[in-house]
């Protein structure tokens, strides 16, 4: 177990090794230098050559490379050239907003999703299990930007029901609350569907086996054998699926924070891209793709915890 | 495989037991005849503007309203539709192929290589795929062809896991193995036996992985990173509609409409075209 999560762990870092050195490379790649990019036509030579040392633009590119590194061993990601902040200051300000919305989001979505595939389950083919297994494919298609601006169009700016825009008073909960709804709701609604179809099948695969049986055959109450002997072991699949969804969140967020103009970091990110700030975008496309990476290797962990079949498929890269 | 013939009457007959399959199967084909057929459709020239009929409601004139500028929205939705079109058309068929010939490599060459291909499909799937590309769209500036591009390449490892699972699975079998023993090259097993082998899963892939890539560009275009103003996308539309939200609901409506309709439509399309031809790719979670 300790040589998959050692070997597996290892694959991670040399994923997000070479992910970062990618987007490294490709912002040299560009046509014409960064810093006139950055600063516009209007920029004199002076400018712009005090600017490329500024940011170590003038170094070789394997050079750079290996300043981006050594800094982020030591947690710097270097300054955002036009405000001179720190860019590791700047992320983690944005950080918290994008995490409540996407816990709140993948919460309210178990919340409904666990119940209504358990029902699905155990109610087989009536019109609520048909109907969810519906939903679970139509949810998922649909760009949550699109649900997005229907939810802000009907619910924020017809009916006044909440807020249109921002994530609230700091300090304020109730109302920071309030702001987070549609947002939560635009970016958890495709999950619902599909957390009920896992539950679902997991659920449907959990009541057969011996256990349930057994359980069943000692008396005990149906609600008692469902909720506590099945749906426990059921839910685990599940939690691997969370555990994915979050970094899969982390980049649908950005939508949700644009439309309800929410600070987050894709809001970050998107205005990064609108300015080119070229350290802001490095900064927060390592952090979103770490946390990517991240919940993916602890679903991998979980899975593998939890079926040791899949530890040697996975360790040989199938 | 059998005849295409027989093919499209098997995909038929399934289809006619499948009525959620068979109304995405309408969906799709209805929307395709809109967008191919948007020149003669619509009423007005989607790029005209009038500013003395700007942010209306639907009237007879316009049945979609018009926008700020006063352009029909009917004839904007119904261009847009072309750029959807274009878009899923070039960035899944170049995909694919290039998937193919990775996934074949991987599945079928040495076992470094095949290493190598997976660490590289992962790196790519390791970006979440909105912030990949406005990372590429911060580097190379908007276009329609840069999202062309980073559909692509987000798209390769998609195809090319799932080549590289089927050859691998393939190579290993009877008639491969007796194949390779009668000194048959690699190139013709290649094309006698693994290609048509996994045409199947490709294509109902490919139709499963129109809705991304329709929402893929909307997003993007909508986030006004996508097709350039004037020309009309459905993105394009909800990103104006957007700005004037206060001022008019109807290009907001009108442009999520058809985005939902095509999603929907090629999903359950598509997971009905799953059903029909392989029974074994719906895994556990069904």
């Amino acid at each position: 177990m300790l040589r998959f999560i050692v070997r597996r762990g290892l694959l991670s870092l040399l994923i997000l090794f070479l992910a970062v050195s990618l987007m490294f490379g490709m912002i040299h790649m560009v046509p014409g230098d960064p810093a006139t990019v950055m600063l516009g036509p209007k920029a004199t030579p002076e400018m712009k050559a005090e600017f490329s040392r500024r940011l170590g633009l003038d170094q070789p590119l394997a050079v750079q490379l290996g300043r981006f590194y050594a800094g982020l061993a030591r947690g710097d990601l270097g300054e955002d050239p036009f405000t001179n902040r720190e860019v590791t200051v700047i992320v983690w300000e944005q950080l918290p907003y994008t995490l409540v919305l996407v816990l709140v989001a993948i919460g309210g979505a178990s919340l409904l999703g666990i119940p209504l595939g358990c029902f699905s389950a155990i109610r087989r083919n009536s019109l609520l299990d048909r109907l969810t297994a519906v939903m679970s494919v139509a949810f998922i298609a649909i760009p949550s930007f699109v649900v997005a601006l229907y939810l802000l169009l009907w619910l924020a700016v017809k009916w006044r029901w909440f807020p249109a825009m921002g994530a609230g008073e700091s300090g304020n909960l109730a109302d920071q609350a309030h702001h987070l709804v549609l947002p939560a709701i635009a970016l958890g609604l495709g999950w619902v569907g599909y957390i009920a179809r896992m539950v679902r099948a997991s659920m449907l695969e959990v009541m057969e086996e011996n256990h349930i049986r057994t359980a069943r055959a000692f008396g005990l109450p149906e609600r008692t054998v469902i909720v506590h002997y099945a749906l426990r072991i059921a839910m685990l699949p599940t939690v691997t699926i969370l555990g994915m969804g979050i970094g899969t969140m982390l980049s649908g967020a950005l939508f949700a924070e644009i439309v309800f103009s929410r600070p987050g970091i894709g809001k970050l990110l998107y205005e990064a891209v609108l300015t080119r700030n070229y350290p802001i975008v490095m900064g927060s496309v390592l952090v979103t793709t770490g946390f990517f990476v991240l919940s993916t290797l602890a679903s991998d962990i979980i899975n593998a915890m939890l079926d040791p079949r899949l530890r040697e498929r996975q360790g040989s890269g199938e | 495989m059998s005849k295409p013939r027989g093919l499209i009457a098997h995909t038929w007959s399934g289809l006619k037991k499948d009525p959620l399959g068979m109304a995405g199967f309408v969906l799709v084909s209805f929307i395709l005849l809109l967008t191919i057929l948007a020149p003669w459709l619509a009423p007005y020239d989607p790029l005209d503007v009038n500013v003395h009929n700007r942010l209306s409601g639907p009237s007879a004139a316009h049945w979609l309203g018009t926008d700020q500028l006063g352009r029909d929205i009917l004839s904007r939705v119904l261009y847009g539709g072309q750029v959807a079109l274009k878009v899923s058309l070039v960035a899944i068929s170049v995909a694919m192929a290039i998937g193919l010939l990775l996934g074949m490599l991987a599945g079928l060459g040495p076992r470094w290589l095949d290493r190598v291909l997976v660490i590289g499909f992962d790196t790519v799937r390791s970006f979440p795929t909105i912030m990949f590309a406005l990372a590429i769209v911060a580097l190379t500036g908007p276009s329609l062809n840069t999202v062309i591009g980073v559909i692509i390449i987000t798209s390769i490892p998609v195809y090319a896991r799932v080549v590289r699972t089927q050859t691998r699975a393939l190579r290993q079998r009877d008639f491969i193995l007796a194949e390779r023993a009668m000194g048959a090259s690699t190139g013709r097993i290649l094309r006698d036996h693994v290609l048509p082998n996994i045409a199947a899963p490709l294509f109902i892939l490919a139709s499963m992985d129109v809705p991304a890539v329709v929402g893929m560009e909307a997003g993007l275009s909508f986030l006004g990173l996508g097709v350039s103003p004037p020309t009309p996308s459905w993105g394009s539309i909800l990103n104006d509609g957007y700005s004037y939200l206060r001022n008019s609901p109807w290009p907001i409506i009108a442009g999520g409409i058809p985005l939902i309709a095509v999603t929907l439509g090629f999903t359950f399309f598509g997971e009905s075209l799953r059903d029909i031809f392989d029974p074994k790719l719906r895994g556990k979670d069904r």
